[in-house]
């Protein structure tokens, strides 16, 4: 048996070596690229989702190298995710691609589901497959950890790239770590070359927080390194959804003691019910970033997602309310990396006019003030 | 908000289809007047997109355009926010947010009675506490409501078998029924011919019934010489059963009926072929459809998918309706 699983961001990572623990033969798809989108858009049905024609591809590209299961995740709705299974499934039997599918997901009857699936994934005494899964654990928080610090570079960096290629090694070190103390002195390095790259001494950074759909944050082929586009103009990053909390706050039902969402505290009164996928938390996030003296959101979402357009409907109370720009972006195999450049660009100079204006304001100086006032007179007199 | 008399608005538009009559009959009993949204029209339709976000489906823009309409001549508005109508299954994520989305976009924003509807778990207790909720927001209690709650299902379950029981030909209620606003009848008898093509019409209700929306297809069809089927003409039970065939619990409730009406359907030797009516946008559908055309291919059933936005134009649907027909008739005559 050749196990295989759909690509989300560095999720390969854990996944191959939590699946190795319990003594699998994993075949890793070949990372996310432009034909992997289009092998996917070609069979998959042309309204659903984003993520569901990617991970067609992924799966059809794996097959390429001699994959035979699919492990998966699923789900009981409301939102499309619970359903991609059933629908690959019967893509993949059409155009004849054989593939075993188990698939886990909240058991319809009886936990004994769940358990008769992994019994029979297992393939190594379990207390081996336990190491195997709190190894891989180990690693998704060494993953974000490592993220996080790089979010904070990009900006910063003299030279824009350097951070993310000391990650990109730290993360093929960490493929091959097989122990805890492997993976502490990996990223004790990794951190410790992040510290040595030289920094410009530019002016105030911008702050900009991204929520939305956990795959199009996660995945760098969809957003097209939306984070790296952001950071070479100047901008910090923030998110509150990373890997290791999902898996916390999803598989583990938020049993570890990590700082999650509570969108339910921060979303009401603009959002007052979950609605599935994420777009509770981006309502509440985009909240949060507000009190937390973020310069602005950006909301990203596949085309067509339910959540995140419930989400996106009641933005415009969000920003009103909470005085925080919120752009929208919606990507599906259509979007261009120029399209999307101009719209970043764009959404940042407006929030850095708005920075400087503000602090002109708090500053009050004379000069400035009268500057901007200029400008908006003149913006006035065009529209 | 004190009131002895509430003049309440209910758009005409998503979940009315489905339970209007219930939802009229239980404010009136408790003394509201309830003010339904006249049918879709252009006008509503324009008013609905330019208050939806781009990226919302239809219907949804759709519903807007019918709340926009009722603002300005009623006290409040009734929205029901809808997560759950039976058991382990879920309406769509939309409808989960329905209320909040129009309040952030009317403005000036009347009062939104918003009872959050949940049986996914116990539905009986979801149930009672939805009634509870409703009748509570107009600040009526005891036994009022009961007595209001045992009217409105009496007059729902008529209306449901009224539905089932039609036949094709003689459709639709007489005009002072409240249903026959919801109900139409899509041919007049007579016209049907002995030899006419059995056509399963599958969808969401809301499209289907709504005439403006959904262009009137049912109609359209039988116009072409065709007998139109739809799901409300099939027992639940045949649309469970059907439904069962599928690996997993389709969990939504009108996926269901559609998957369910369809695999029914595409059974039957006597139907000639499917048309699935769907709105651009619809996330559900663009999943349930796919699977129905597929198994509808595998069974070798001609299957017609129509998809509706408010850019679609009436004669290139006419177009591939009559093409559709035609293969139909070609296909039996062969």
């Amino acid at each position: 048996m050749k196990v295989t699983f759909p690509h989300m961001g560095h999720l390969w990572l854990i996944l191959k070596t939590a699946l190795e623990g319990i003594g699998l033969e994993v075949v890793v798809p070949p990372p996310c690229t432009r034909r992997t989108l289009e092998l996917g858009v070609r069979h998959a049905p042309e309204s659903a989702c984003l993520p569901l024609k990617v991970n067609l591809g992924n799966f059809l590209e794996a097959k390429e190298l001699g994959a035979d299961t699919i492990v998966m995740a699923g789900g009981v709705g409301p939102c499309r995710i619970g359903y991609y299974a059933q629908v690959q499934r019967e893509i993949l039997r059409d155009i004849g691609c054989e593939y075993k599918m188990v698939v886990f997901e909240p058991p319809d009857v009886h936990f004994s589901e769940v358990w008769d699936k992994v019994k029979y994934l297992n393939r190594r005494p379990w207390q081996e497959g336990v190491r195997g899964v709190i190894l891989a654990w180990q690693k998704a928080c060494a993953v974000d950890s490592l993220e996080q610090e790089v979010q904070h570079l990009r900006p910063r960096e003299a030279k824009p790239g350097q951070a993310d290629a000391v990650f990109q090694q730290a993360l093929g070190e960490l493929d091959a770590a097989g122990s805890r103390g492997e993976i502490k002195k990996i990223v004790k390095k990794a951190k410790s070359e992040m510290a040595k790259i030289p920094r410009h001494g530019g002016g105030p950074l911008l702050r900009v927080g991204i929520v939305g759909e956990i795959y199009t944050l996660l995945e760098p082929l969809v957003n097209l390194n939306i984070e790296r586009r952001l950071g070479a103009l100047g901008v910090e990053v923030v998110r509150g959804l990373f890997l290791s909390r999902w898996i916390n706050d999803n598989l583990f039902k938020g049993l570890l003691p990590l700082p999650g969402h509570h969108p339910e505290k921060t979303a009401p009164p603009f959002l007052n019910h979950f609605v599935g996928g994420h777009g509770w938390e981006s309502v509440g996030d985009t909240v949060t970033f507000a009190r937390h003296g973020c310069d602005g959101v950006i909301q990203l979402a596949p085309l067509t997602c339910m959540p995140e357009i419930v989400a996106h409907s009641v933005m415009p109370a969000v920003q009103e309310a909470r005085g925080i720009p919120v752009m929208t972006i919606y990507l599906d195999e259509q979007t261009g990396e120029a399209g999307l450049q101009t719209r970043l660009e764009a959404f940042v100079d407006m929030l850095r006019w708005q920075k400087g204006r503000k602090a002109a304001e708090r500053r009050g100086t004379y000069l400035q003030q009268k500057l901007f006032q200029g400008a908006e007179n003149k913006c006035q007199k065009f529209t | 908000m004190k009131n002895n008399k509430w003049r309440l608005g209910v758009p005409r538009a998503l979940f009315y289809y489905y339970y209007g009559p219930w939802w009229e009959t239980f404010f009136q009993a408790l003394g509201a007047e309830v003010v339904v949204s006249p049918p879709t029209c252009k006008e509503i339709m324009d008013l609905g997109v330019s208050l939806a976000v781009a990226e919302a489906c239809l219907p949804v823009k759709v519903y807007y355009g019918h709340a926009a309409w009722l603002v300005p001549r009623v006290d409040a508005l009734f929205v029901p926010r809808l997560v759950s109508v039976e058991k382990k299954s879920f309406i769509c994520p939309k409808l989960m947010g329905l209320p909040d989305m129009l309040r952030a976009a009317l403005k000036p924003c009347p009062l939104i009675i918003d009872t959050t509807v949940n049986l996914a778990r116990r539905p009986e207790e979801g149930l009672a506490a939805a009634v509870q909720g409703m009748a509570g927001a107009l600040g009526i209690k005891g036994s009022r409501v009961d007595l209001a709650r045992a009217a409105a299902e009496d007059r729902y379950h008529a209306w449901l078998a009224k539905q089932q029981g039609e036949s094709m030909a003689t459709a639709g209620c007489s005009e002072e029924e409240p249903a026959s606003r919801v109900y139409r009848s899509f041919s007049s008898p007579g016209q049907e011919s002995r030899d006419a093509l059995q056509v399963g019409v599958i969808g969401h209700g809301y499209l289907i019934f709504d005439q403006f929306l959904g262009m009137d297809i049912p109609g359209k069809v039988q116009r072409l010489g065709g007998k139109v089927i739809l799901t409300e003409n099939l027992t639940p039970l045949q649309v469970e059963t059907a439904c069962r065939q599928l690996p997993k619990l389709l969990y939504w409730t009108l996926g269901r009926k559609i998957m369910g009406a369809a695999l029914h359907l595409m059974e039957q030797e006597n139907v000639a072929g499917l048309i699935h009516l769907t709105a651009f946008g619809c996330g559900p559908d663009s999943l349930v459809g796919d699977l129905a055309e597929r198994y509808a291919r595998r069974r070798g059933k001609p299957f017609l998918l129509l998809t509706l936005d408010e850019h679609t134009g009436e004669a290139g649907l006419d177009t591939r309706l009559e093409a559709f027909m035609d293969m139909l008739y070609r296909r039996r005559s062969a």
